[in-house]
């Protein structure tokens, strides 16, 4: 089936893709992917040829009764998302967009999830197949167009947030989940430790909630499901009506405490277990931070070293990623034999070195 | 083709005297539980593929973490090669043991390392069984989603060795999406930890890598896992249908409502009959299929849900439909759906459990099929599915004594899988691909793919010592095969040399 939707562009550009990639690796030359260049910032600098896969764009089979759309990396992730809603439908795990170019590719690579994710699941729980241009140009699929496949290892997850440092992603199949009939979203004033108690005690009961944030002394809820059952949690839970466009804000890094005008600090984000304590920083006050994923995923900014912000991380139970560029890597090093399996994984792979050599660590 | 190890195929298996294994396994690991006489390791000749046996080198029972360490790297330097075996209920025989390897059985891990209620995880070791860290959580209100048919018995290390589904993983999802942390260890013997308790992690994702890697790429010697609060309510309707294909365009009806129900269940005459007469769960012996469908979540939307797909149903042409009355019906529908091997098991005296996924659109087409190979080869299929998932569990009934029918029902099993493949689906969607499918791997998979998953493989195992000649197939068997099996006229790997 090809796309219905003839206000989309529909380009099959694999093969030149492909052949461009065959001699890249034939001469050794580095090349940096590039999507929509949306989430170049979210990596270290990548000294390549550019190869742009925005011509390769397109939905290739959208059948909303299985809930599986395939779609050509470089769609514009907003073309996709408004034929998802056509139907009614969604990425459940509301990846960020960063930019009106963003494509679909980027959001894989990059592996990057909104709100809602601890409720729904990160975007590598949604992928179920890919078409992946190996170093030889040669277009591979793995997983496929059905819920379920064990057949040999799961490459498609793996390619999910690797940061096109494993090949280049063609294709993607995911997951699409039915729209809830009922949205509602709620701010509650309440202390950070309150919020901490509240989303602990909450966390343990079958509720509809889809998005938690503490910052600026509220948290912030949002209930998705049945009328029934948003209606009634709202009424439970109290507090003032949210506008909606709160969590589009959120997740695009709009609001004010992502932006903050005038600090030159860098900013931060935190990838914590949900109960982990405050982050000892010099110049970071819990306070100040803005606590999303009902506090997995902690934003702040620090001019400490960088190395201490891992460490801190690290000890807290979780990792960090320096979200303002640098030169160095900005995600937190791995462990010695983590990394000696990650190089192993990438010369196999990749042991000419050409798909985005030092994105995510310098010897990768 | 037999399924055995077959050097010629699979590749050369290294040869170590196996009194001189035992002495330095035994003086490297004095406490370890290590057997090698054959009466001991009898037992461990199998998993749950029982066709096939085969008497393994040696068997060692590790108790704890050290042990395992030395373990592995005492055969890495000897170049023993190594299976690890869980509960042995896999159904694909990839714990099936090697004559000249040790069986690496992680049994003695039943620890349930912690449950913490408020960050909603549960700490555990490799060998815990499935069900008892669901009835660990039961008193904080919480469960482990995942729930194979086998939960009784099998062990959360193998779960995460094949990337096992159950009866909800429609809505609740894989044994992938549960997982949030692995320990591992390594052939090499080094510890590694994947994943962890915030909800990503830095690098490649190895531990999406790992579910699902049967065995193949290291020792999962810790898991942990994320629970969920008990839903609010559940209820489970009961449809039957004069026609398996009006069944399974209910299924998609279902689904086109915008429902995501928990749990999307389908069986054919034959499997209702077989589960009637041994749970007898009140189901209709007379319909040609029954849809199970639960709806879970809170009251007031279950009781909507209830409604909508009650409507969807009477519209494709269900012939009654019936809602749980209370929490004991509930489980006495779900008992029938989740002991249908059994079942199968009690009116045949063998069967053979195939493993399929397809689209769900296909559903009807693939039956068809199913149903005509069924008397081509003049053997009783019964059909239980995750028909949400569109995930097939046709069980091919056959009598081993009875000359020519396990090689008929095999033949029979690899026509269905081919089957899949062509309406656009996979050889196995849960109980992987063992020893079992290595050949419809060539199906699937053309050489490029095939060669990518040998690469991941040399990186954790550059000398092919763990889990040998299983999940992937060399190109040389697959070039054996395709010589076997001409697909309309066309070679696959046509580039390859033939035996
Ligand atoms: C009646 C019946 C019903 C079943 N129903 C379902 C079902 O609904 N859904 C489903 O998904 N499966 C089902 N199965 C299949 C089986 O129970 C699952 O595949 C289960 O996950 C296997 O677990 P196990 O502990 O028995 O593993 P084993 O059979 O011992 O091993 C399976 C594989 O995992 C590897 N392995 C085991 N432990 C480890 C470890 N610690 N580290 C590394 N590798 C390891 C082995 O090497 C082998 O490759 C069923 C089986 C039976 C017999």
């Amino acid at each position: 089936m090809a796309s219905q939707h003839h206000s989309l562009p529909d380009r099959d550009i694999s093969e030149a893709l492909g052949e461009r990639i065959r001699r890249a690796d034939a001469e050794g030359t580095p090349l940096r992917i590039v999507g929509g260049d949306t989430k170049a910032f979210h990596g270290r600098p990548v000294a390549g040829e550019p190869l742009s896969t925005r011509e390769h764009c397109g939905i290739t089979r959208y059948d909303p009764v299985e809930l599986i759309v395939s779609v050509r990396a470089g769609t514009p992730l907003a073309e996709l998302e408004a034929c998802l809603d056509e139907q009614g439908q969604r990425l459940p795990f509301e990846p960020p967009h960063f930019g009106d170019t963003a494509t679909v590719g980027g959001m894989v690579a990059t592996g990057l999830s909104g709100p809602r994710r601890p409720w729904a699941g990160s975007v590598r729980d949604f992928v179920l197949g890919i078409r992946l241009i190996d170093r030889h140009g040669a277009s591979l699929r793995f997983g496929g167009e059905v819920m379920k496949n064990v057949a040999g290892y799961d490459l498609s997850r793996l390619m999910v947030g690797a940061q096109g440092s494993l090949g280049l992603l063609a294709e993607v199949s995911l997951k699409v989940l039915p729209k809830p009939a009922a949205q509602h979203s709620l701010r509650l004033e309440m202390p950070l430790a309150e919020a901490r108690r509240r989303l602990v005690e909450w966390g343990q009961k079958p509720l509809p909630i889809t998005a938690a944030t503490w910052f600026d002394g509220a948290l912030h809820i949002r209930l998705e499901g049945g009328p029934g059952s948003v209606e009634a949690t709202g009424q439970r839970l109290g507090g003032d009506t949210l506008d909606d466009a709160f969590w589009s804000a959120l997740r695009e890094q709009r609001l004010d405490v992502f932006t903050r005008q005038g600090d030159p600090r860098p900013l931060w984000r935190l990838s914590l277990p949900q109960q982990a304590g405050a982050p000892e920083l010099e110049d970071v006050d819990e306070t100040a931070m803005l606590h999303d994923w009902a506090g997995a995923q902690r934003w702040l900014h620090s001019a400490a070293p960088d190395e201490a912000v891992h460490d801190e991380a690290v000890r807290l139970g979780g990792h960090a990623t320096r979200w303002t560029t640098s030169t160095g890597s900005p995600f937190t090093p791995l462990s010695p034999v983590l990394a000696k399996y990650h190089r192993r994984l990438k010369a196999e792979l990749d042991p000419n070195g050409i798909f985005n050599p030092g994105r995510l660590y310098a010897e990768l | 083709m037999n399924l055995l190890f077959d050097e010629r195929l699979d590749g050369e298996l290294p040869r170590r005297d196996k009194a001189e294994v035992l002495a330095e396994l035994q003086t490297a690991l004095p406490g370890m539980t290590l057997l090698h006489r054959e009466e001991d390791l009898r037992p461990f000749e199998c998993d749950g593929l029982a066709a096939y046996r085969v008497l393994p080198m040696l068997v060692a029972l590790p108790s704890d973490l050290d042990q395992v360490v030395t373990l592995m790297r005492r055969c890495h330097e000897l170049g023993v090669p190594v299976v690890t075996r869980g509960a042995g209920t896999g159904l694909s025989g990839g714990a099936l043991p090697l004559e000249r390897g040790v069986l690496l059985v992680m049994s003695r891990f039943q620890r349930i390392l912690s449950i913490d209620p408020e960050a909603r995880i549960a700490r555990v070791q490799p060998g815990v069984r499935n069900l008892a860290i669901s009835e660990a959580a039961a008193p904080h209100g919480l469960y482990y989603a995942p729930d194979p048919s086998s939960q009784i018995a099998c062990s959360i290390g193998g779960n995460v060795a094949e990337n096992a589904g159950g009866v909800h993983c429609l809505k609740y999802g894989l044994t992938v999406h549960n997982v949030l942390a692995l320990e591992i260890v390594t052939l090499e013997g080094e510890r590694m930890r994947l994943g962890g308790e915030a909800l990503d992690a830095p690098g490649f994702d190895l531990l999406a890598l790992f579910n699902g890697s049967e065995g193949m790429l290291g020792v999962v010697t810790e898991v942990t896992v994320k629970l969920l609060p008990k839903p609010e309510t559940a209820k489970v309707l009961m449809a039957s249908f004069d026609d398996v294909g009006k069944a399974g365009q209910a299924v998609g009806d279902i689904i086109a409502a915008g429902i995501v129900p928990g749990g999307l269940e389908m069986m054919d005459n034959l499997a209702i009959r077989a589960a009637e007469d041994f749970i007898h769960a009140g189901y209709p012996v007379e319909a040609e299929a029954i849809l199970l469908c639960e709806l879970d979540g809170v009251e007031a939307d279950v009781d909507d849900d209830v409604d909508t797909v009650r409507g969807v149903l009477e519209s494709a042409g269900a012939t009654d439909i019936r809602l749980a009355r209370d929490e004991a019906e509930r489980a006495r529908f779900w008992s029938g759906r989740k002991n249908a091997f059994p079942a199968v098991g009690r009116i045949s005296p063998d069967y053979y459990c195939m493993d399929g996924t397809i689209p769900r659109r296909a559903l009807p087409e693939v039956l068809g099929t199913i149903a005509a190979l069924s008397t081509e080869y003049d053997l009783r299929v019964a059909n239980v599915f995750h028909a949400g998932d569109g995930n097939m569990h046709p069980l091919i009934l056959f009598d081993a004594n009875r000359e020519g029918e396990l090689e008929r029902a095999e033949a029979l099993g690899g026509r269905i899988l081919e089957a899949c493949v062509a309406a656009g689906g996979s050889i196995t969607g849960e109980h992987g691909v063992g020893r079992e499918k290595i050949n419809q791997m060539c199906v699937q998979f053309p050489t490029g793919e095939l060669t990518t998953f040998h690469a991941v493989k040399a990186a954790f195992d550059p000398v092919g010592l763990l889990n040998p000649g299983k999940n992937i197939p060399t190109l040389a068997r697959c070039a054996e095969f395709g010589a076997m099996h001409v697909h309309h006229g066309e070679l696959p790997h046509p580039e390859l040399p033939r035996f």
